[in-house]
């Protein structure tokens, strides 16, 4: 029996936007294993980082259940929930703008404990910011600075330190290299990987960045205007990609290596609006494999091999 | 906890202490100190402030401020008179000194009433939004649709003249101003990821009202809150100019304007002081404002 | 569709020798560019690579003379466009180059077209401002180019927020290209794009290349864009080109260190790794470069002779240079062996 720590049914979340209804997230399931890594790809507007923040409940979610530990946590109350966030973290995007400038260092981190009330000696709780800047390669002198004294690479690393501060199960990483230079995102991503196995962490790594992914994940989910359009294990994915997004997105990945005759898959067109999606595969505009069951209805997603879903007609 | 613990924290040094650092007020005041012209404006200002402060020792109010002397009325600006005597023989010099504290008073009152109010609504207004929003915000559009000449005069004539009626009114028209900035900055401040992260490791609201958003919206508002107190002198002036500020004979530079504009062909000085003494203030408190906003402002262009 | 080649026009588009550009700022000073040469011919892609702050775009920018002075200081070099010297052309001359001879596209496209001006007119200007046409022909050709760049040419009177950010990245290379430029710098173009948006850019921006047979200087700290692009690459760290030659030369016979550490330090989908190899420590500070070789305190094959003076730069092959002073000892050669 699989140890599953998060199992997410159903999940929707819509916004009222000036002339619909925008399908942000778009019933969403899945379940991930304590210690493994999902990895939830697509390109903006596809919902990944919404979905990362509604199973977070730092959006409401409009309906669906998140049972995390076999507690749903879209539907606890205020109390309870502050501290459920505890054992379900995040690291965010921009390490810009998720620092609060006016705090130093040693606040940030010390906020996470002190919310949790973890700790409440003084010199302890110094003792633990010493050890997670530690943990996470930031030198001791740089106890006191301000976000903005320091570069983006070190910056990510308090956001880590904040988020490992109470010591989660779960952390849902936004996108956390996106804004960093190339050679500082090797750092955090070995950095993310260390502590997944030292930790048993379980990660949710949104991204746009398949190669990044592909690093670093067990099992990864495609999204596509809100919907999951493929989900397989990582090495299976990029082997074996099956649905038509998902290999177009492959294809365009760029690789550093010289691939003369490498076959791009060129997507017409741009992606389709969110709002008052019709009743049809929403890819299919797009696709050059569309045909009349596309135009359907919504395709579902199933099992087409162990392990491997996908939502496309023409895998049924 | 034993003895041994307590003497073995004691022998270490805590990190925080090893690696002080310039807090941010000193950072803030450092990059202040390079802008000459502020720092000028800065001395000005403190130099009116003891003024104000001290004039109620170094005079008399009796004798030097108020007291009339019709043997030495009008009389051209000389050593004895530093700026001349007003039509009642009065010493301008004392005068206008005297006045310093008058209007510096309703200046810094009138912005202080102002920036209460103002903050407290334009705060709430920017964080719960919807209807409380549009509530406020439109109680504000309308006072502020009001010039702020008349919407003082109004407020004066209903309550009557007075050094503390013209606080008022000042500060009430100073509200409008505040709400917006404020609204305007808890919004950008609202919107910040920190403020979402605050959330996520589990903060109540009020907690992160008062840790994180207003310590980030306060530069707008100092910055306002400086620059407003030299156009609440200004107002102030122009009301008591009207006759509608201070009651006679206080020396207000505004009312010291009025009691001199019969006299401005012969005895120019009479207005002459008074003017020069409201453009310094205002000047000053104008570049202090300005520098304010540069020192606080360096951070967002790194 | 296809315009003919500008009679006159050098095969030589762009010859840069030995510039140094410094910005002075708060007191100090920030040598962004030092000592940087190279040249291309028309028809070539290079691709500039480096890490944020090498100082690929200030390189771009004194192409074109757009260093802002105050505080960029131009401080040496030469940099001859079609034959023209750039150094010393007034005013009104770069006004003639810029746009005819030499374009540039920028990496946000939301902010690089102006809000209030339909698309159509914005190609127009660049046209009007270098051909002596009128309104209507100048129109005609933003119509034109909007379809050279595959959007229909009846949206040529819709605003900039209209479009998406791809359209909006593809008006911007129409007005770059409006006027048939000898040479088009792309300055990180498809950063701001999602990965398949991205995928249709590039297409294009290969597909004009060699419809116009144009020179393009690519900007980008991505090396999978340089492999798909660029036939030459030059690769810049802390203001110097470290190593230059050919798209084979420096991916299949890589030689620099620092070269070397960026294909490690990525994530290669043909090639999954269990840990990445990260190049250690932090770029160096500009306004305090080390004395010797700027990389020397990041790099594992360092020696007391790379720290102590400048790398001299190479030739190993006619078309490969590189500038480490560790090859001054016979034999080196780094971990990362020729493919």
């Amino acid at each position: 029996m699989a140890d599953v720590i998060l199992q997410v049914e159903h999940l929707k979340k819509y916004f009222s936007s000036g002339g619909g209804i925008l399908h942000a997230v778009d019933d969403v399931s899945f379940t991930l294993e304590r210690g493994k890594t999902l990895g939830v790809v697509g390109e903006s507007g596809c919902g990944k980082s919404t979905l990362g923040r509604t199973i977070l409940r730092l959006i409401e979610p409009t309906s669906g259940k998140v049972l995390f530990d076999g507690v749903d946590v879209a539907s606890l109350r205020r109390g309870p929930l502050r501290k459920a966030r505890k054992d379900m973290q995040i690291i965010f995007q921009d390490p810009f703008s998720s620092l609060d400038p006016r705090k130093t260092v040693f606040q940030i981190i010390t906020e996470s404990i002190t919310t949790q009330r973890l700790m409440t000696d003084r010199r302890q709780i110094e003792q633990r910011v010493l050890e997670l800047m530690d943990t996470v390669g930031l030198a001791e002198r740089l106890i006191n600075t301000y976000p903005h004294e320091l570069d983006g690479g070190r910056r990510q690393r308090i956001g880590i330190a904040r988020a490992l501060a109470m010591d989660p199960k779960f952390i849902v990483c936004d996108e956390p290299v996106s804004a960093l230079d190339v050679s500082i995102q090797a750092q955090i991503l070995n950095l993310l990987r260390k502590l997944q196995r030292e930790r048993g962490l379980t990660y949710m790594f949104i991204t746009h960045d398949l190669a990044v992914v592909h690093h670093l994940a067990d099992e990864i989910a495609v999204m596509y205007l809100g919907r999951i359009v493929e989900k397989a294990p990582a090495v299976e994915l990029f082997e074996h990609p099956m649905h038509p997004y998902t290999q177009a997105l492959l294809s365009a990945i760029p690789v550093p290596e010289i691939m003369p005759d490498r076959k791009r898959i060129l997507l017409r067109g741009e992606i389709s609006s969110p709002i008052d999606p019709p009743d049809e595969c929403r890819f299919a505009k797009r696709c050059n494999r569309a045909c009349d069951r596309c135009h359907a209805g919504e395709p579902q997603l199933t099992e087409v091999l162990p392990g491997h879903f996908v939502a496309c007609p023409f895998h049924d | 906890m034993s003895e041994n613990t307590a003497v073995a924290s004691t022998a270490e040094v805590s990190a925080i202490k090893k690696y002080k650092k310039r807090s941010q007020g000193a950072e803030i005041w450092r990059r202040y100190r390079q802008n000459k012209g502020a720092m000028l404006a800065l001395f000005v200002v403190i130099a009116i402030v003891l003024v104000a402060v001290f004039a109620d020792v170094i005079l008399d109010y009796d004798t030097d401020v108020i007291g009339q002397n019709l043997m030495e009325s009008r009389q051209a600006p000389s050593l004895r008179h530093l700026f001349g005597t007003d039509e009642l023989g009065r010493d301008i010099f004392f005068r206008v000194l005297y006045g310093s504290r008058i209007s510096l008073a309703v200046g810094i009152v009138a912005v202080m009433i102002g920036l209460a109010i103002g903050m407290l609504l334009g705060c709430v207004a920017g964080y719960y939004g919807g209807a409380v929003e549009n509530v406020i915000m439109r109680v504000v559009d309308i006072i502020g649709a009001v010039p702020s000449m008349m919407m003082g005069i109004a407020i004066v004539s209903a309550l009557g003249v007075g050094t503390g009626n013209l606080m008022l009114a000042i500060g009430i028209t100073s509200v409008p101003q505040f709400v917006r900035i404020s609204r305007a900055a808890v919004l950008t401040v609202r919107n910040q990821e920190y403020v979402e992260a605050a959330r996520a490791i589990g903060q109540s609201e009020a907690k992160i009202i008062f840790s994180h958003i207003v310590p980030n919206c306060l530069s707008p508002i100092i910055v306002q809150t400086t620059l407003r107190t030299a156009s609440a002198i200004v107002e102030a002036s122009s009301l008591s100019f009207l006759g509608l500020g201070v009651k006679v004979p206080s020396p207000e530079w505004g009312a010291l304007l009025a009691a001199g504009r019969g006299y401005v062909r012969t005895a120019p000085y009479m207005t002459l002081y008074p003017g020069l003494a409201i453009m310094v203030t205002v000047l000053a408190l104008n570049m202090v404002g300005d520098g304010l906003r540069d020192a606080l402002d360096p951070k967002l262009r790194q | 569709m296809t315009e003919e080649k500008k009679t006159g026009r050098t095969d030589r588009v762009l010859e840069v020798k030995d510039l140094t550009v410094r910005y002075e700022v708060d007191g100090d000073v920030v040598r962004a560019v030092n000592d940087v040469s190279f040249t291309l011919d028309a028809g070539q892609t290079l691709g500039l690579v480096g890490e944020t702050g090498a100082g690929k775009t200030t390189t771009a920018l004194s192409i074109l003379k757009l260093i802002p002075d105050p505080p960029g200081i131009v401080e040496s070099g030469e940099i001859t466009v079609c034959g023209q010297d750039i150094m010393s052309a007034t005013a009104q001359q770069m006004q003639k180059i810029r746009g005819a001879d030499v374009s540039m596209i920028f990496q946000d496209p939301m902010t690089s077209l102006d809000p209030v001006f339909t698309v159509g007119q914005q190609i127009a200007e660049s046209y009007l401002l270098h051909a002596d046409v009128s309104q209507a022909e100048a129109m005609e050709k933003a119509c034109e180019m909007l379809e050279t760049v595959g959007i229909p040419r009846e949206r040529a009177k819709e605003f900039p927020h209209q479009f998406s950010g791809g359209m909006k990245q593809r008006v911007v290379i129409a007005i770059a290209l409006a006027c048939n430029p000898a040479l088009l710098i792309a300055d990180e173009p498809t950063t701001a794009l999602d990965v398949t948006i991205q995928a249709q850019v590039l297409e294009l921006m290969k597909d004009l290349k060699r419809q116009y047979n144009m020179a393009m200087i690519m900007i980008t700290h991505d090396l999978g864009i340089v492999a798909d692009v660029c036939d030459r690459v030059a690769v810049m760290y802390a203001g110097r080109i470290v190593e230059m030659g050919t798209l084979e030369d420096v991916f299949n016979h890589t030689r620099h260190p620092y070269t070397e550490g960026l294909f490690n330090s990525l994530p290669n989908i043909n090639a999954r790794v269990d840990e990445l190899t990260p190049i250690p420590g932090q770029m160096p500070d500009p306004t305090n470069l080390p004395k010797g070789c700027a990389f020397a305190p990041r790099c594992r094959y360092a020696t007391e002779a790379c720290r102590a003076k400048l790398p001299v730069p190479r030739r190993i092959s006619p078309t490969h240079m590189v500038a480490c002073t560790a090859y001054e000892q016979e034999g080196f050669h780094i971990e990362r062996r020729d493919r």
